[in-house]
């Protein structure tokens, strides 16, 4: 724990509610708490009532056990979960944590994701806080529910509960007499709120949880099998494509109806004030319409976009909200040497490979939507303030899209296919962008500042450290209707919530801006932008990629200046004994200290805490740098990971090696192109990522598993350290220290030719 | 009328000569493993087989096609039946969102087709018009290196079942 944690205030390190999350720490010994208790979210706040603040994960908003898990007298069992896949495998992990808990095996359980209609709201699936808030909560509600039902067996059996053995939904006697859960359920009601403890199974004694079941959702991918939103197909359905504006803020001056309308199979021109769309009967024909609609179409020029030289200085102009985070003292050594630096990141997109889709249907006044949007219950409340409907008239279901990596598209389209579908009752539309949409019409993560200074005393001791962000907003989730895109355009516009920042402990784009490390001297500022110079919400860990990015470099500036191994003045300055176990493991199956390398080759080392609340991560990285072009090339990673109770290890696996290349391409290659009057990356060319020539030789993830521990979230935990490594390893091989990202091509080539 | 013939089963469509193949696949065959991705051949989402090349379907207009034959993801086996690289990418788990997959397979097994045994070099430079988003490259290349009969150690490898511990 760093020493700002040691100085919080203990009523608001218990309970801390804020605009938009809410989060509690365990204080009991981790043993003990299995439960993960951290409930946040971007987005709206989460309210949660006293009697249920002491219930586990998700069941502090969601306390109803039948919520989460139903058995018919017949004897079926369906599970739900608030939550959505969005590629990362939790269907497949949240799945088995139930089954682990009910003693069933996961192929008799019937497993549902988020549904209005269905399912408990949880909110967003974002902030890794899937496995953490309803894993925790299923863990407890099936845990409480089989005890319930073995209680029941118990009574009608006349046996001991102790005595009695449950298996796959069937709870037995000694004398083989035996009670199905169908059977038993009749005597129970689950309708009930569920108690802050729960007849947990012993972790040594798990058998679903802690193994790499293959993901439930993964052959169908791989055969065709109709997988996405982008794959509906119903009766009757008809195509919708969007015509968006060329600039922020244009007004639709003219379109060529007449003529669009002449074009095969389109069905209907939808234009209202800026909102304009075409539905054909075929998608190919909706296409067509739609190209020749957008170039017939006239708009005013929009507002002006900041210049890409000067975004960087005028966010400390714009960034009028000056907010400490952390302001700690103590009495050190005196300092004998300082350093300081500035890190730059800029603007990038998600990118989804898959540009954002919904399906819609309008029809005797209900209107259900089909949606990849992380959060459907935020977005079927803001479609109901954009459309005067009452919430229970509508219906968001979540069928998986491609992936997203956090606010992108996906509301905005399920906004465009519900005002179609309400102007064609009773017919499905289906829409889905286009690539030039889609990327330049992202919410994309904002640019960032941020200036750090620190101290050594004689000893190599970090004595003080002063640290300050500048950014605009990483969450502009869905808390109004004027949050979707398409309700500000129409004719009677609707305004966005104004844009505030998220707080301590998660944080936005102050987000892992509290070095984990122990500091005597510690002053964080997080200056936040209300305003934003180009649209921007939340990516894969908000702030904590840059910020992670800047300690770590700068934790290797100071080991160099120390003239102490970079690894070791990390666990010097640490006390926290997971963060030391993960570096040490990383560092011994690296093989750090490398010996000297070959030339242009560079080894670097960073380690993460993610949000200073969830897995940990240390990564060592092998790159290589071609001098000519400034092209770097990631070689080999080894990661060390601890995200307490590992639920499924080849999941974490999976997503930490995802993690580290998409970090690696968004570090290295990655900048949104734009000037003043226009974002200028509309298609892969103008926005190059990642791609196979440098994927890296290898990539090894080794786990810390803490059985009986918290699940701590894990899919964005990779993000930061990544960054940090690669700073230090082009460190390593070029003797130059790299603080704008992105690191590789021309910008290092000028670097390393000066 | 155009007559295609995918996955071994002639068909005739009655549709616009001009649409590309990927929304003949799609709409009219029902057939949901290529993807649109940029509709600009830039991403390789919607990627099959025509003859034996890997051809991007979102620019490919179905007149163009002719007699040659188109293989899809679903030409290569079922969920039940998963063909060779099927089964090796669902033994690697290579996939997160799995948008990219059909058509990473399907780029694959153009190689695999005309070259069995891939050098890596071989390998990667054919792979690269495909992007994926979710960084699932190392299980990709793995699940092809698998079943071209390629040594691979580029992972810790999901068949071991890492509990960690391993301090």
């Amino acid at each position: 724990m760093s020493t700002q944690d040691n100085d919080m205030d203990e009523g608001r390190r218990r309970f801390m509610v804020s605009g938009s999350l809410f989060v509690a720490f365990s204080l009991l010994p981790e043993v003990n708490a299995l439960a993960q208790e951290v409930i946040a979210d971007e987005g709206a706040a989460v309210h949660v009532a006293k009697e249920t603040e002491a219930l586990a994960g998700s069941l502090k908003t969601n306390p109803l056990l039948d919520a989460w898990i139903k058995i018919t007298p017949g004897g079926k069992v369906t599970v739900f979960t608030g939550k959505v896949e969005l590629g990362t495998g939790v269907r497949t992990a949240l799945l088995q944590i139930a089954a682990e808990e009910l003693n069933m095996a996961p192929s008799l359980i019937t497993f549902l994701t988020a549904d209005t209609g269905l399912s408990p709201d949880e909110g967003l699936t974002a902030g890794s806080h899937t496995i953490a808030d309803s894993g925790s909560a299923l863990l407890n509600a099936a845990a409480q529910v089989r005890g319930l039902l073995v209680d029941a067996a118990a009574k009608r059996l006349g046996v001991d509960g102790a005595l009695l053995n449950v298996r796959d939904a069937k709870i037995t006697a000694p004398d083989g007499r035996a009670v199905t859960y169908g059977e038993a359920v009749q005597s129970v009601d689950l309708h009930r709120n569920a108690t802050p403890t729960s007849p947990l199974k012993d972790p040594k004694t798990f058998k679903v949880i802690g193994t790499s079941m293959p993901r439930l959702d993964i052959p169908g991918k791989l055969t065709g099998g109709a997988s996405y939103v982008q794959d509906m197909h119903m009766p009757n359905m008809v195509h919708a494509r969007v015509v968006l504006p060329p600039a922020y803020d244009a007004t639709l001056l003219d379109i060529n109806e007449a003529e669009v309308l002449k074009i095969p199979g389109v069905v209907k021109i939808i234009r209202n004030g800026n909102l304009l769309a075409v539905v054909a009967k075929g998608e190919w024909q909706a296409v067509l319409a739609q190209r020749a609609l957008s170039a017939g179409s006239r708009w005013s020029p929009g507002r002006a976009l900041p210049d890409p030289n000067t975004v960087h200085r005028e966010l400390k102009t714009i960034a009028t909200q000056h907010i400490e985070i952390a302001n700690t003292h103590a009495p050190t050594a005196p300092a004998v040497k300082t350093l300081s630096a500035t890190y730059i990141k800029r603007y990038l997109m998600h990118g989804s490979i898959g540009p954002s889709c919904s399906v819609a249907q309008f029809e005797n006044d209900e209107l259900t939507v089909w949606t990849h949007s992380q959060g459907v219950y935020p977005l079927r409340d803001g479609l109901a303030e954009m459309l005067s409907m009452p919430k229970e008239k509508i219906r968001c279901i979540h069928v998986e899209g491609s992936g997203c990596y956090g606010h992108n598209g996906a509301d905005d389209v399920a906004a465009h296919a519900a005002l179609i579908a309400v102007t064609l009752p009773g017919r499905p539309i289906r829409v889905q962008w286009m690539r030039d949409q889609e990327h330049t019409w992202d919410h994309f993560t904002p640019a960032m500042i941020t200036e750090v200074s620190a101290s050594l005393d004689a000893q190599g001791h970090i004595v003080d450290w002063h640290y300050a962000l500048w950014s605009s907003s990483h969450n502009e989730r869905i808390v109004n209707a004027g949050r979707l895109m398409p309700a500000t355009m129409l004719a009677k516009p609707f305004v966005s919530a104004p844009s505030v920042p998220m707080l301590q402990p998660e944080g936005g784009g102050d987000r892992n801006a509290i070095p984990l490390y122990s500091l005597p001297n510690v002053h964080i500022m997080n200056n936040f932008s209300p305003t934003m110079p180009l649209r921007t919400s939340a990516m894969r860990s908000l702030g904590a990629h840059t910020n992670v990015f800047a300690i770590e470099s700068f934790m290797d500036e100071l080991a160099f200046s120390a003239h102490t191994d970079p690894v070791e003045f990390r666990l010097k300055h640490l006390q926290d004994p997971r963060a030391q176990d993960v570096i040490r493991l990383a560092a011994k199956q690296f093989g750090w200290p490398r010996a000297p390398r070959q030339a242009n080759h560079g080894v670097g080392f960073a380690f993460g805490k993610y949000k200073n609340l969830m897995a940990y991560v240390a990564i060592a990285v092998e790159i290589s740098v071609e001098r000519e072009t400034g092209q770097v090339r990631l070689e080999h990673v080894v990661a060390a990971v601890d995200s307490g109770q590992i639920v499924n290890p080849d999941g974490i696996r999976n997503q930490i090696e995802g993690g580290i290349l998409q970090s690696s391409s968004w570090t290295l290659y990655e900048e949104l192109q734009y000037d003043t009057t226009q974002i200028r990356s509309f298609d892969w060319s103008s926005y190059p990522i990642l791609r196979f020539s440098a994927v890296p030789s290898s990539v090894k993830v080794h786990l810390i598993d803490r059985p009986g521990s918290p699940f701590l979230g894990s899919a964005e935990a990779s993000m930061g350290p990544t960054a940090g490594a690669l700073a230090n390893a082009l460190f390593d091989a070029t003797g130059k220290r790299l603080r704008q990202m992105p690191l590789g091509g021309d910008g290092l080539r000028r670097q390393i030719e000066v | 009328m155009i007559q295609l013939t995918v996955n071994g089963v002639q068909h005739a469509l009655d549709i616009d000569p001009s649409t590309p193949l990927l929304y003949a696949l799609r709409n009219d065959l029902q057939l949901h493993g290529a993807k649109f991705g940029c509709g600009l051949g830039q991403c390789g989402a919607c990627t099959v087989i025509v003859d034996d090349r890997a051809v991007f379907s979102c620019l490919l207009p179905v007149s163009a096609i002719g007699n040659r034959a188109v293989r899809t993801v679903e030409g290569l086996g079922t969920i039940d039946h998963p063909g060779t690289l099927q089964k090796a990418f669902i033994e690697h788990q290579a996939a997160q969102c799995g948008y990219c997959i059909a058509g990473m397979i399907m780029r694959a097994q153009a190689l695999l087709d005309r070259t069995p045994h891939p050098t890596e070099a071989q390998l990667r430079e054919h792979m690269e018009p495909n992007l994926c988003r979710c960084g699932t490259h190392m299980r990709i290349l793995a699940a092809i290196r698998q079943a071209a009969g390629l040594v691979d150690d580029s992972t810790v490898g999901s068949a071991r079942p890492d509990t960690g511990a391993s301090q």
